[in-house]
């Protein structure tokens, strides 16, 4: 019995099995170096530490040790490539409930530790390492922003448990003045409002969406599959440029195209 | 919400344009737009429905007695009374230079 | 100058709306906004919400010079919708952004300047908000590489959520008296942990944990200045000056991760422990 995923464990574990971990990381961070085929890939996840010594980010959250340990994971794996052509693939494997909401949080800058996390990522799609996101469980807020959000390409698993978004419902609800029914209803007119992944995917922030059989244990076909996705999205990311300009383009978000059209127009 | 038209005579259009105010809880953003002239309309789009009869009224006693400049207006509210709407109206009058 | 005399003199920058504050900021004269409010490139989604938009999305975007160097400024509305970032706003900060490192690599050297007055992601917008949010966070750190992206926290608003994100990836931050900076606004806080963890009504202990005077005293910013326009004008254009930072704040893992380890987290923190562990001497 426990209280928090363990998805992202079972993906890292799966997808990491024959790669050595990387040390010296707080222990809600898991990093491993290995290969997808000829490719080199760091895998790196967020996992529950029920012992965290932050009692507020047990539970998988992304608080201050996760975010600067993440940083930390992202920029060794940048020096050890600084000289490289072939620069290691990262693998975020994201299944995060939320970013870590506490006093001891706030006081000591868990802003400051997120932007340490998305300073190492977007630093290392600059340097042309691939940056890649899985999704096989929630991607949360300011958590999902820390631990994927800056990836080249981003996969998610096709799964009522994968979600995006920037608030829980209930958290929602009540700061946009509004019962969860009224928000679940609005959710499914409002694309950009809704939970589900097929409506996150229309929006064009993903690159692929994947079924797999067992996504809580995954099966060594589903391990292939994703795999072979991840590979190919590698390769996308190697041909396409390092920024996020993939991104863009899909009707229901046809407003951040148009603006940055104008922009440039003025500019 | 609801979006309400309005129309009034007017005299000739004024040169410049203005925005003033900001759609911030008791308030309200007023563009102002130089328009076809002999002709005022505006535009408004309120957060307070069922209100067309204060606006009419409002506008009708703003412009009594004054012809107003013929320009396009639009309205952002945010629940502003009656008092801040004339505020912005004459702050918005004033900017696009017309006297 | 008496105390009261000074107050006089000054004229405040919290009080300027986006528009006034970019255009404080700026050299006289050169203020050139982009898609301004009569483009009317308005939000796609809050009408359809019964929610009133704003012309310009509660985002400015103005090209200009600051001591004759070229920035763009990107201001936040804090009045509309609490400077919550839409598809819009937030496209109009991060295609700025672009523009401007794209400036860079063809030679201008374009700088940034942000002001933040912001709840983070607009939630009517959720998902588009929080995937533009990503985005201006990807275009700081380009900008960064070759010139300062300087982030402004004046208040009334402050800035939080994926925001202070965006601001913790900043060169250099600057703060006044009046602002407040945190990942998570107080009752979200209060809710989700309880009100022995965050009393959200105790206005005095959420300042002296997020309040601009205190991260200053941690070091989590830069600057800490007067609610003055020409306070914050002159702090703006002397960091633009100084040039990119020796190392970015957000890039300084190691020294955090250090600092962390010495944290007792048995017992709750107070303010004067965070001061001391970030800005105290270390063994």
């Amino acid at each position: 019995m426990s209280s928090y995923s363990t998805r992202g464990l079972k993906w890292f574990n799966a997808l990491a099995a024959n790669a050595v971990e990387v040390t010296g990381l707080p222990t809600s961070v898991k990093a491993a170096d290995g290969t997808m085929g000829d490719q080199p890939a760091r895998f790196l996840a967020v996992v529950a530490d029920p012992d965290n010594r932050f009692p507020r980010a047990r539970n998988g959250e992304v608080g201050l040790l996760e975010g600067w340990g993440l940083a930390h994971a992202v920029d060794t794996a940048i020096e050890l490539d600084r000289q490289s052509e072939n620069k290691r693939a990262l693998i975020a494997i994201i299944d995060v409930p939320s970013q870590a909401y506490g006093r001891r949080e706030e006081a000591l800058g868990i802003h400051q530790a997120l932007a340490g996390a998305v300073d190492a990522y977007a630093r290392a799609r600059l340097a042309g390492h691939p940056v890649i996101g899985l999704l096989v469980g929630k991607a949360m807020s300011g958590a999902f922003l820390a631990h994927g959000y800056q990836a080249n390409r981003l996969i998610a698993l096709r799964d009522p448990g994968v979600m995006v978004h920037a608030m829980g419902k209930a958290s929602a609800a009540r700061v946009t003045l509004r019962s969860v029914e009224e928000l679940e209803k609005l959710a499914a007119s409002i694309p950009p409002m809704a939970y589900d992944i097929d409506s996150y995917a229309g929006l064009g922030l993903l690159w692929e969406t994947l079924s797999v059989s067992q996504i809580e244990e995954p099966s060594a076909a589903d391990i292939r599959a994703v795999q072979e996705c991840l590979t190919a999205a590698v390769k996308d990311a190697q041909a396409g440029g390092n920024d996020l300009s993939s991104r863009l383009g899909a009707p229901n978000r046809s407003a951040s195209s148009k603006v940055r059209e104008l922009l440039r127009a003025q500019w | 919400m609801e979006t309400l038209s309005f129309e009034f005579p007017a005299g000739q259009p004024p040169l410049g344009r203005a925005l003033v105010g900001c759609v911030g809880s008791g308030d309200l953003e007023v563009m102002l737009e130089p328009g076809l002239p002999g002709k005022l309309t505006i535009q408004v789009v309120t957060s307070v429905n069922g209100s067309s009869a204060r606006w009419q009224h409002l506008f009708e006693r703003m412009f009594d007695g004054q012809m107003p400049p013929a320009m396009s207006i639009d309205i952002h509210d945010f629940g502003a009374t009656p008092g801040v709407v004339r505020l912005r109206l004459e702050q918005g009058f004033e900017e696009i230079g017309h006297d | 100058m008496t105390d009261n005399a000074h107050l006089l003199k000054q004229h405040s920058f919290v009080e300027l709306g986006a528009r006034q504050r970019a255009r404080a900021l700026l050299d006289a004269g050169s203020f050139r906004e982009l898609i301004d409010p009569f483009a009317r490139m308005t939000s796609p989604w809050l009408p359809k919400q019964g929610v009133v938009p704003q012309a310009d999305d509660g985002v400015v975007i103005a090209k200009g010079s600051i001591g004759g160097k070229p920035v763009v400024v990107c201001a936040i509305e804090g009045n509309f919708q609490g400077g919550s970032m839409g598809e819009v706003g937030g496209a109009k900060m991060a295609g700025a952004l672009e523009l401007a490192a794209e400036d860079n690599r063809k030679g201008i050297p374009t700088a940034a300047v942000l002001l933040l007055e912001t709840g983070g992601v607009r939630l009517q917008e959720a998902n588009l908000g929080l995937a533009a949010i990503a985005e201006i966070h990807a275009a700081i750190v380009d900008l960064r590489r070759y010139q300062p992206v300087i982030g402004v926290v004046a208040g009334s608003v402050g800035c939080f959520g994926g925001m202070s994100i965006a601001a913790g990836l900043c060169s250099y931050l600057v703060v006044t008296q009046e602002a407040r900076l945190g990942l998570n606004g107080p009752q979200v806080i209060e809710q989700e942990a309880g009100i022995e963890e965050y009393d959200s009504r105790d206005r005095p202990f959420i300042w002296s944990i997020t309040g601009g005077e205190q991260r200053y005293a941690s070091g989590l910013v830069d600057a800490f200045v007067a609610d003055d326009v020409a306070a914050v004008q002159q702090h703006v254009e002397h960091l633009l000056h100084k040039g990119k930072p020796e190392q970015e704040r957000s890039s300084q893992y190691a020294l955090f991760l250090q600092r962390l380890g010495q944290v007792d987290t048995t017992t709750q923190i107070d303010p004067a422990a965070v001061r001391s562990l970030y800005q105290g001497e270390q063994p």
